[in-house]
């Protein structure tokens, strides 16, 4: 339990940090809970009830075709937690083992991050949007659009960690006893790279949301049927005159779970060992 | 000095080899025939042999690709489906819309970012450097496009102190009060990320603090005022000189986004234009020449790094 209180440490010191972590379980829960919490069917029309201010009836108005803005801020958790989990999982899973790869075996592994290099000199939504013209609109090919983004920044990360890691002396000591690169990794690699990773992870999740919403609302990401929170603003944007509140919620509710992740993960960036934390610093937007 | 610059200028050419493989690649990994890809669906069947026969899609790839990076290095990258002209041509039209707009844009992330994150960490730990750090990271949490809506409805829509979308060139009626025309794009364009300037500044004035020379500094009895700027501030805005080159990267990224939200005719609004219309060589020809300006800014901010810091040696 020890590891758990090590976790959990940063974030008792901390007001605000909690404050994100416990906005981040209201997101989960929300996005679980949607059909139960959601007052209002979030694709049912209704015409004779467009572009209503915020009332008892309806918490957060409604949109121009009468959908109830709160009902669909709800169901858009779902998405949002969709494509943050798919990215950090894509990156992570691309990234780490390239990262580790290049590290311990460098003749090869120098070709690799070259590759990553090359890869990082394409401007972030200038590479998505390229993908998404090879691969098409879609949730998971957004996914993947945004992955390839961050599974560069994660694996230079983990390659970083990991070189460090591997003039260890215990590390050393290790492989001149004769311990395998399945052993080492297992027992002296992954072990270490959970804490950084997990920084990593947390600053990810909150930059492709930012990113899918930035796909959605140039008409490039989710399909408009989905009600993603970049969908409602782009759909609504040419209200916003009219209605300004239409907007409001939508993108409140990608800067509040962007700036949850955020602190959590500049909490847990503090929590880390000193050495580390300089490899973790860069990502990119 | 001299070897520094040729072995990061040789690898920085090298990135730009593999990158324009990929490019290359790009006009082959879009579904359907490479041909009709770069034609569009109106052409007719001679058109398309013609032409098939002129840009040598018949030929081995290796072939194709070499012809392809002649023509790049003699400035010729292609014709936009849409347009039926040049792509250089459509790209500069779109240049001085996406020139300026950044290069306000970094003025203003200078003026913010940097003064306020040198006051947060000469507070360090106050109220006001929670506050300010606070809100710099919720303002790079916030979607620019949003930014830039409720901008419109505030500034143009409701107040009407600014126009809210469209950009005349310089050049023409109106001269340089055009560039009224981009205040509101430039400030939502700068919000995310004069708040990460700003946290990079705090940042590295906290770790030159320090240093051993800056307590030096303070035991001499030089005046506190001139330890912040001569000692601690000179060298901490280093690694804001080095953070140039990722900005950079990212205004173009978020400028596609912003110039979409106030109808700019820059490069950005032209990249998911021409997405919408299919005009794939004109996006090629963009990501083209963004990866090259991004490559130079990225050799010119580490040799000037190297300038203003020679303890940098070459690794």
């Amino acid at each position: 339990m020890s590891a758990l209180r090590d976790y959990l440490d940063p974030f008792l010191r901390r007001p605000i940090a909690l404050a994100g972590l416990i906005v981040l379980i209201l997101v989960c829960a929300t996005a679980l809970l949607a059909p139960l919490l959601a007052p209002y069917d979030p694709s049912k029309l209704a015409p004779e009830m467009r572009l209503l201010p915020p009332s008892g009836a309806h918490w957060f108005g409604t949109d121009q075709f009468g959908r109830d803005t709160f009902s669909r801020v709800i169901y858009g958790t779902q998405l949002a937690l969709l494509i943050g989990i798919g990215v950090v999982s894509f990156a992570l899973v691309t990234g780490v083992p390239a990262g580790i790869f290049s590290a311990l075996f460098p003749r090869v592994g120098r070709i690799v991050m070259r590759m990553i290099d090359v890869l990082m000199s394409f401007p972030a939504l200038l590479l998505a949007l390229g993908l998404i013209v090879i691969l098409g609109r879609g949730v998971s090919n957004a996914i993947i659009a945004i992955g390839v983004v961050y599974l560069t920044t994660t694996s230079r990360i983990t390659y970083g960690l990991a070189l460090r890691l591997r003039t260890e002396t215990y590390v050393e000591a290790g492989i001149s006893m004769g311990a395998g690169i399945g052993w080492t990794v297992r027992k002296h690699i992954l072990p270490n790279l959970i804490s950084p990773l997990l920084v990593q992870a947390s600053f990810v999740f909150a930059f492709a949301q930012l990113a899918a919403a930035s796909l959605d609302f140039l008409g490039l990401g989710a399909p408009p049927e989905i009600p993603s929170w970049g969908n409602m603003l782009a759909e609504s944007r040419i209200f916003i005159t009219r209605a300004p509140w239409l907007l409001l919620f939508p993108g409140l509710a990608i800067a509040i779970t962007a700036f949850s992740l955020n602190l959590v993960g500049d909490a847990l960036r503090d929590q880390l060992d000193p050495r580390f934390r300089d490899v973790v610093a860069g990502n990119r937007r | 000095m001299w070897p520094y610059i040729l072995h990061r200028t040789a690898a920085a050419l090298l990135t730009l080899a593999v990158a324009s493989v990929l490019i290359f690649f790009f006009i082959h990994l879009i579904p359907g025939d490479p041909l009709y890809v770069l034609l569009g669906d109106v052409a007719t069947p001679e058109q398309a042999e013609r032409l098939r026969t002129k840009l040598g899609l018949d030929q081995p790839i290796v072939v194709q690709y070499l012809r392809w990076l002649a023509n790049v290095a003699a400035g010729d990258l292609g014709n936009s489906i849409f347009f039926q002209m040049p792509v250089t041509r459509v790209i500069r039209d779109g240049a001085e819309t996406s020139i300026l707009l950044a290069s306000i844009t970094m003025i203003w992330i200078t003026l913010i970012g940097v003064p306020i994150g040198v006051i947060a960490a000469m507070r360090r730990g106050s109220w006001l450097d929670q506050c300010l750090s606070g809100a710099a990271m919720l303002l790079a949490s916030v979607p620019t496009f949003w930014v830039g809506l409720y901008l419109i409805l505030i500034f143009a829509a409701t107040l009407g102190w600014l126009p809210s979308s469209g950009y005349p060139s310089i050049f023409e009626d109106g001269g340089l009060a055009n560039l009224r025309y981009l205040l509101l794009p430039s400030l939502a364009l700068a919000a995310p990320n004069a708040a990460l300037i700003l946290r990079l500044t705090r940042a590295s004035m906290l770790d030159v603090a320090r240093e051993d020379y800056v307590r030096t500094a303070r035991a001499k009895g030089i005046r506190p005022a001139r330890v912040v700027f001569r000692h601690i501030l000179r060298n901490a805005l280093l690694a804001v000189v080095s953070a140039f080159g990722f900005t950079f990267a990212a205004l173009i990224s978020e400028a596609v986004v912003t110039e979409t939200v106030f109808a700019l005719p820059g490069i950005g609004q032209l990249v998911v234009q021409s997405i919408l219309r299919r005009d794939y060589p004109v996006i090629q020809g963009i990501i083209l020449v963004t990866v090259v300006l991004y490559l130079v800014i990225n050799l010119l901010v580490d040799l000037s790094y190297r300038w203003l810091d020679p303890r940098i040696e070459l690794q």
